[in-house]
């Protein structure tokens, strides 16, 4: 291991040991703000593979989500607790299905026309929910018994929050893992190119629907997480709003780095509490959205590498421009 | 299973290619055979059509007209990767390195298409020794062997070239097909490179696209000249030196 890949991993440990601590010392609006947050975390790890990872930019992530979220609710029993045993993995696996099926036809398409057939795809799903009885119409539909893995009842704001970090840090590993493996690595191939993973004898179709599957089934996890938290769910959910959110959390965070997802999530979530913050801003915090918007292009703007690439911009500027080509070329291809 | 063309040395056979683009014949009619032990060099003009002759030979697309035999088999419908997983490998006349990964990896890459196993997701694909030995063969083999953990990008342009040959080696194929490998290697790296054409040639077939004349007529048992599409002549480089076609139409421009 290199010294930046040690320094990395602490990092990371850092934020994971920071999470466990909090809902110690955090209220009862902290914990569930943070809960929400990491849902948001394992939404954005879903999509940093797809985008950070493959190099496809979906625009049509907020639909895995929202399935995920709405099979939750829709399997869940009336008047019982449902078994998280159950409608976890049937969650996933809805989202997962769905994802294979917009995969299979958005992936014989390239660049922005994949931007857009995402998007479109994403868009149907929100006019099944918006326009049929389905899954409540506009007004959405309440879980109103929260699920129970055992004797741990999702209800409860401290539970949630632990099955949630549990989660949390699985769908982390795994990624981490992934991207290290054969299947990993190919993938990081066909984002750089293409056409030299195919010359080379990979069938690069099949890497890339299974990467689009994959990442469906992780946002399917988020969006089943989601609605148990709150407890209900409304087509806004597969919204274009939220597909656009979820990649904001990964450009703000730092494309092409698992941890860029994760402090992202977090950096999207605090900025939005800020602005919606009546302490703070006063009449202001009813422009929230302005406020956000243009804090996002500031960022956008002065750091072109999201927050992970601070510190190396700061050693930049203290240690003149020594590592500066190779990270530079490393942009160049989260861009191609 | 017999293969049916095992007892020939012909290893990849290219049929009557025709292409158009639009209005443009880009090859009309060219067939070619390459045989193991056999270097064939292929020269011409630019725009004479020879890279397309290997994107085509290679499935990057498909003909106009015409058939690919590869190993015996007609392969003119088959996608490339297929192809490539058969033994086929190729360089490109333009870079197409991976170039923030490092040299190692670039090799490692192509070469764990010999052993995929998407499925071992938890396995580091470091640690994959079949890819490994490959890659860090393929590496030494062009010159690269003490640039191994160098990022690719950043490697001058004749090693970026080396690097290119070397990922199409990593993939251990039977049939080369080499657009332009020497253009923009220096004296030393030219030399280098075509002492690993010889040592190559004995067990694989292999095209050359090639503009260095001398590099050609040196390494070529056979060659064929292009024009505007067309094959013009075809022969042992004896026989195209005193070619009188060859001299009008593209020797004699030099
Ligand atoms: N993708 C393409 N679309 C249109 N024309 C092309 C394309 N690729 C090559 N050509 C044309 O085909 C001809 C042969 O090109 P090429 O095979 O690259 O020549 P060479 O490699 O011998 O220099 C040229 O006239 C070129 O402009
Ligand atoms: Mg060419």
């Amino acid at each position: 291991m290199t010294n930046n890949d040690t320094s990395k991993s602490v990092f990371v440990a850092a934020i994971f040991a920071a999470l466990a601590i909090y809902p110690f010392t955090g209220s009862e609006f902290g914990t569930d703000l943070v809960t929400t947050t990491m849902v948001f975390a394992i939404f954005a790890l879903s999509l940093e593979l797809l985008v950070g990872g493959t190099g496809l930019v979906c625009f049509g992530q907020a639909a895995f989500f929202g399935i995920g979220a709405y099979s939750a609710v829709l399997l869940s029993p009336q008047y019982d607790p449902g078994s998280v045993a159950i409608l976890l993995p049937a969650a996933v696996l809805t989202a997962a299905l769905y994802a294979l099926f917009v995969g299979a036809l958005s992936l014989r398409t390239k660049g922005v026309y994949f931007i857009m057939v995402t998007l479109a795809f994403a868009q149907m799903a929100y006019f099944v929910v918006h326009d049929t009885s389905l899954g409540g119409g506009t007004d959405g539909i309440y879980m109103t018994v929260k699920p129970t893995l055992g004797a741990i009842d999702l209800g409860d704001t401290q539970a949630l929050y632990w099955v949630t970090y549990v989660l949390l840090i699985a769908v982390f590993v795994f990624l981490a893992v992934l991207s290290r493996s054969r299947f990993g690595r190919a993938l990081a191939g066909i984002r750089v190119n293409e056409q030299r993973m195919r010359a080379t004898g990979f069938s690069t179709y099949p890497y890339k629907l299974a990467a689009f599957t994959i990442s469906g089934a992780i946002a399917g996890l988020g969006g089943f997480l989601f609605a148990v938290k709150d407890g209900a769910v409304n087509p806004e959910l597969m919204s274009w709003h939220l597909s656009g959110s979820v990649l904001v959390m990964i450009i703000l965070g730092g494309i092409g780095h698992l941890r860029g997802a994760l402090i992202g999530a977090f950096a999207f979530v605090l900025l939005e509490e800020l602005f919606k913050s009546e302490a703070i801003f006063g009449e202001f915090s009813k422009h929230w959205h302005l406020g956000l918007g243009m804090t996002i292009i500031a960022s956008v703007a002065l750091l072109p590498r999201g927050l992970v690439g601070l510190p190396g911009q700061w050693g930049q500027h203290l240690l003149g421009r020594a590592t500066r080509r190779a990270e530079d070329m490393e942009v160049q291809n989260a861009k191609a | 299973m017999p293969k049916p063309d095992s007892a020939s040395k012909v290893l990849l056979r290219g049929r009557d290619i025709t292409r158009r683009w639009g209005g443009l014949v880009a090859l009309n009619k060219v067939s070619v055979e390459l045989e193991r032990g056999s270097l064939h060099a292929v020269i011409g003009t630019n725009g004479a059509g020879k890279s397309t002759l290997i994107n085509i030979l290679s499935g990057e697309f498909p003909p106009s007209e015409g058939q690919v035999e590869l190993l015996g088999q007609d392969v003119t419908d088959w996608s490339q990767p297929k192809r490539a997983r058969s033994g086929l490998g190729r360089s490109y006349q333009r870079n197409t390195i991976y170039p923030s990964f490092s040299v190692m990896e670039n090799c490692r890459l192509a070469a764990q298409a010999r052993k995929p196993a998407p499925w071992a997701w938890w396995q580091s694909a470091a640690r994959c020794e079949v890819s490994t030995a490959a890659a860090h063969d393929a590496a030494v083999r062009v010159g690269l062997g003490n640039a191994l953990d160098r990022t690719a990008g950043l490697l001058s342009h004749g090693q970026k070239r080396q690097l290119e040959i070397a990922m199409c080696l990593a993939t251990g194929p039977e049939v080369l097909l080499l657009d332009e490998p020497l253009a923009g290697m220096g004296a030393e790296e030219t030399e280098r490179m075509l002492t690993l054409l010889e040592q190559l040639r004995p067990d694989h077939a292999i095209l050359l696209v090639e503009h260095d004349m001398d590099a050609v007529f040196r390494a070529a048992d056979r060659i064929t000249v292009m024009v505007n599409g067309q094959v013009i002549a075809s022969g042992s480089p004896d026989f195209i030196r005193n070619s009188p076609e060859v001299k009008t139409a593209y020797l004699g421009d030099h």
